[in-house]
């Protein structure tokens, strides 16, 4: 589907939400009024049907969905995105300049620097008179700081600033006002060229490609605009980080200076603390050698024009300043050195529509995910099928010994070596379809190791709860494990079973026989002792009162015991499946997320709540058919 | 001849904190076959105990029991049971439930089908064959229990407060509904109550039993049995006869119980 296609169907979706949304609220406070119901507050009744509340919340998640993704605002305003990436690349040029006046930071920088390089002296002063070095060297000390913070109040004086500066900084100023006027004239910059047209035109679409990212190439002229603006800053930026408020007095002064410091180091029993005392007031002259302290009022023409600037871009950008709060909420557009991206909540909450995409793209069994297809069949032949339950020493048991080459090199095969073939499935036999992929896989390692607990837990469980033998041998082994997290067993099983299906079955095996046990023993302790005695003088064997009284009657607990054994297995497979694996449903979300790929994330996430949600509506469908009983014995 | 005999029968529980409870005391007595016996007392006396015994889940610390000459040392499908909540098992039907003690025998479903509807017209559950358990009322409940023991034509009926949780008129009926199939059955019935007036309708004999220990107090023969089979049991009620023994049992009920009272004061 071409992303053309794409936002269209996500736009009328959106509205079509919108509607729904409203319209059922609409409904819901009608039928509120309009109903007669004798139901006071506090009665349950109250809570029963209202399925256009559902829609109302099925709605709101999916506009919230939709809206905070900028899924809705791919849809509808692609081209202001384009141009607020236009903005971003001004804004990010603009950077330094503006982080030097109290526009991006509170202080104006001479007077934050002017306000730490203070600190630093005092605390270098500190330093050197707590230290005990020759009396007369901490003076020496104490003098140099002195000095130091001398030179350093001298470049806040209005004298300190050279005449070239102040000619730089007029020119700057000047430039930024042209700048300015520019971006304020509507003829500027002038129709688009055919290769700027053809360019933006060729460019991948919001959402289209690999990267999805928003075009970086201006679309409009109000994003030419602002394209041209920032190359023109980025000039401008380069120019103002050039200007230093210094001359060649000041760095000989700090140079001498530094010399004196170096000198004043000694060897012998001072030689580590005057090492100190030395760098951290050199460390202080250094910073004061950049040149970045100006006097109060030296930078006011730049920062004069930079204000008219700012209006002047902010009265330019008009609509997109309230998409920008609007339509595209969590994040913001950032203007990278190679493309634009999306930041917040627009980067790692995947739109509904790309989601959906990837969705469809790992469904095809010829793409799949990692070459292997989500869930799609394979030929099997039916031998292997077989052989799988078949143990391969039945042909050990045959009498005889195996064939051995004669001396032309040909074996003989005798009947043991036709058992192993049968027994392995090596013979032809024609294919049968069975079902594969990662789905599959998690599935059935879900099922395999949930069928081993139920069929060793739950006699166990029965027999714990009927022998005072059993109870007490084996409580202490379940319990002992059972409260470690299964999760922390991850990295032993694997290790010993190995990372393909053997360990993680064992693993979820182990999840689901300690809750199978549990709770088969709640049941056979539960059963009623006048159902026992009455079987018994019905004269059932105590085997039959094991099967025909005490199983039954446990059901509804082994059933529940089920239930939430599914549920932990699946949450503990798909852990295992990220610690190792080559496939699986975890196996995909933590490839994803290596990649970084937070659509195929989103799709296992949904992937995952579905599954589970399937699985708990079949055991509830179970539980009702089989023990309707329940609650009312 | 299957009479049940008790000879000096002792009962005594060990308590968790050493104690022991001495729940009955030389109880001794005989039951012969066809007889109808209620079973009555305040609580605690051992009326409960008593009919474990008989049924065999519990083994007398004393004493010796034997139905038809054959000592009783565990359960069998000679004594049938009724509990006071049915015991139903309710993961089955109606009808799985009747023939539960059959098919514990080896038959097949076919083959007690007959039996089946036999019983549940006797106990006026025709039709009801199908129907799950937990869907029955109190008394229709009682009345499978009811059927589902006598389909193993025990000899001995053992009944403990199996009418306790019913309402009135569903007792009533029930009431007559034991009488009628002590009648036509013949077989010896022991039913333990609390109530004194349903001791009176449905004991030919009747044991009051006095607690601590648990021991038989006094007993009487009734006539009022045999008169339920011919009239109404309103009618019965109405007698100056059954007033008066009933009048009687109950002051002696209520002396026990004082007693309890104020030993416990």
């Amino acid at each position: 589907m071409s992303p053309e296609t794409v936002r269209l169907i996500v736009g009328v979706l959106f509205v079509l939400l919108v509607l729904s949304f409203v319209g059922s609220i609409v409904y819901g406070r009608k039928v509120v009024r309009t109903e007669v119901t004798d139901a006071v507050f506090g009665n349950p009744v109250r809570a029963l049907g209202g399925w256009y509340w559902v829609i109302t919340g099925v709605c709101s998640i999916l506009l919230l969905w939709f809206y905070f993704s900028w899924d809705a605002a791919r849809a509808y305003f692609p081209n202001s995105a384009n141009e607020m990436c236009q903005v971003a690349r001004v804004d990010s040029e603009l950077n330094a300049l503006r982080s030097s006046f109290p526009m991006q930071s509170r202080l104006l920088r001479s007077t934050s620097f002017l306000d730490r390089e203070g600190t630093q002296i005092e605390n270098a002063r500190r330093q050197i008179s707590k230290s005990d070095i020759d009396p007369a060297l901490r003076d020496q000390y104490l003098a140099a700081a002195d000095t130091v913070q001398a030179m350093l109040l001298t470049r806040a004086s209005a004298e300190s600033l050279s005449a070239e500066n102040k000619t730089a900084i007029d020119e700057l100023a000047r430039k930024i006002d042209e700048a300015t006027a520019r971006l304020a004239d509507p003829a500027f910059p002038g129709p688009a060229t055919e290769a700027e047209i053809k360019a933006a035109a060729e460019q991948p679409a919001w959402g289209e490609g690999v990267k999805k990212e928003i075009p970086d190439i201006p679309n409009t002229d109000r994003g030419r605009k602002f394209l041209k603006i920032s190359e023109e800053m980025s000039a401008i930026t380069a120019d103002f980080t050039k200007i230093r408020n210094l001359d060649d007095d000041f760095i000989a002064e700090v140079k001498s200076l530094s010399d004196e410091l170096k000198g004043l180091q000694t060897s012998g029993d001072d030689a580590e603390e005057t090492k100190t005392l030395t760098k951290s007031l050199d460390k202080i002259l250094k910073r004061i050698d950049d040149g970045n302290i100006f006097p109060p009022a030296a930078l006011d023409p730049i920062e004069n024009a930079m204000k008219r600037f700012n209006a002047e871009q902010s009265e330019q950008k008009g609509s997109l300043k309230i998409l920008d709060a609007l339509a595209f909420p969590g994040g913001e557009i950032r203007a990278g050195s190679t493309a634009c991206t999306e930041q917040g909540s627009g980067r790692w909450l995947p739109k509904p529509s790309d989601t959906l995409t990837s969705l469809i793209e790992i469904s095809d069994p010829t793409v799949g995910f990692k070459t292997v297809p989500l869930l799609w069949y394979e030929w099997k032949p039916a031998s292997e099928m077989l052989a799988f339950f078949i143990p391969d020493w039945v042909a050990d048991l045959v009498p005889g010994e195996y064939p051995r080459h004669t001396a032309s090199g040909v074996i003989d095969a005798n009947l043991k070596t036709k058992v192993l073939n049968f027994a392995t499935g090596n013979y032809p036999s024609f294919s049968i379809p069975v079902p594969a992929g990662h789905l599959w896989d998690s599935i059935m390692r879900v099922l395999a190791g949930l069928f081993l607990g139920i069929v060793l837990g739950v006699p166990l469980g029965l027999f714990m709860g009927l022998s005072r033998f059993a109870k007490g041998f084996f409580d202490p082994l379940i319990e002992l494990y059972r409260p470690v997290p299964p999760l922390a067993w991850a990295p032993l099983i694997l290790t010993i079973f190995g990372i393909n299906d053997d360990g993680k079955i064992f693993l979820l095996f182990m999840v689901a026989f300690a809750i199978m046990v549990i709770s088969a023993r709640t049941g056979a302790t539960g059963t009623q002792l006048s159902k026992i005695h009455a079987a018994h003088s019905l004269g059932a064997s105590n085997r039959q009162i094991i099967r025909k009284v005490i199983l039954p009657n446990s059901l509804p607990e082994i059933l529940t015991g089920i239930r939430i054994a599914i549920g932990v297995c699946w949450g503990t497979l798909v852990a295992a499946e990220m610690l190792a694996g080559t496939t699986g449903i975890g196996f995909i979300e933590n490839v994803a997320r290596k990649q970084s790929n937070y659509e195929i994330i989103w799709v296992t996430i949904i992937l995952l709540g579905l599954l589970g949600l399937l699985f708990d509506l079949i055991m509830r469908w179970i539980i009702n058919r089989t023990i309707p009983w329940r609650g009312k014995g | 001849m299957s009479d049940l005999v008790a000879a000096g029968l002792d009962m005594t529980f060990p308590m968790p904190d050493g104690d022991s409870v001495h729940a009955l005391k030389d109880v001794s007595f005989t039951l012969k076959q066809g007889e109808l016996l209620s079973v009555l007392g305040p609580s605690g006396c051992g009326k409960t105990t008593l009919l474990n015994l008989i049924a065999g889940f519990l083994l007398p610390t004393g004493g010796s029991l034997s139905l038809g000459g054959e000592e009783i040392n565990g359960p069998g499908v000679n004594r049938g049971m009724v509990f006071q909540q049915g015991a139903l098992f309710e993961w089955l039907t109606v009808a799985e439930n009747v023939d539960f003690g059959l098919r514990m025998k080896g038959m097949k479903k076919r083959q007690t089908r007959g039996k089946v509807e036999e019983w549940l017209e006797i106990v006026g559950l025709q039709g009801f064959g199908d129907t799950p358990t937990y869907q029955l009322s109190g008394g229709m409940q009682q009345r499978v229990a009811l059927a589902r023991c006598l389909i193993n034509d025990p000899d001995l009926i053992l009944m403990d407060e199996p009418l306790g949780a019913l309402d009135a008129l569903t007792r009533e009926k029930m009431q007559s509904l034991v009488l009628k199939i002590w009648k036509e059955t013949g077989k010896t019935i022991m039913i333990i109550t609390h109530s004194v007036e349903e001791a009176l309708l449905l004991g030919e004999r009747l044991f009051v039993m006095a607690p601590r220990p648990g021991r038989l107090h006094k007993e009487y023969h009734l006539p009022f049995a045999e008169w339920g089979l011919q009239k109404d049991l309103r009618d019965v009620k109405a007698e100056p006869e059954f007033s008066a023994n009933r009048d009687e049992i109950l002051s002696m009920i209520w002396n026990m119980e004082e007693e309890i009272m104020g030993g416990n004061a």
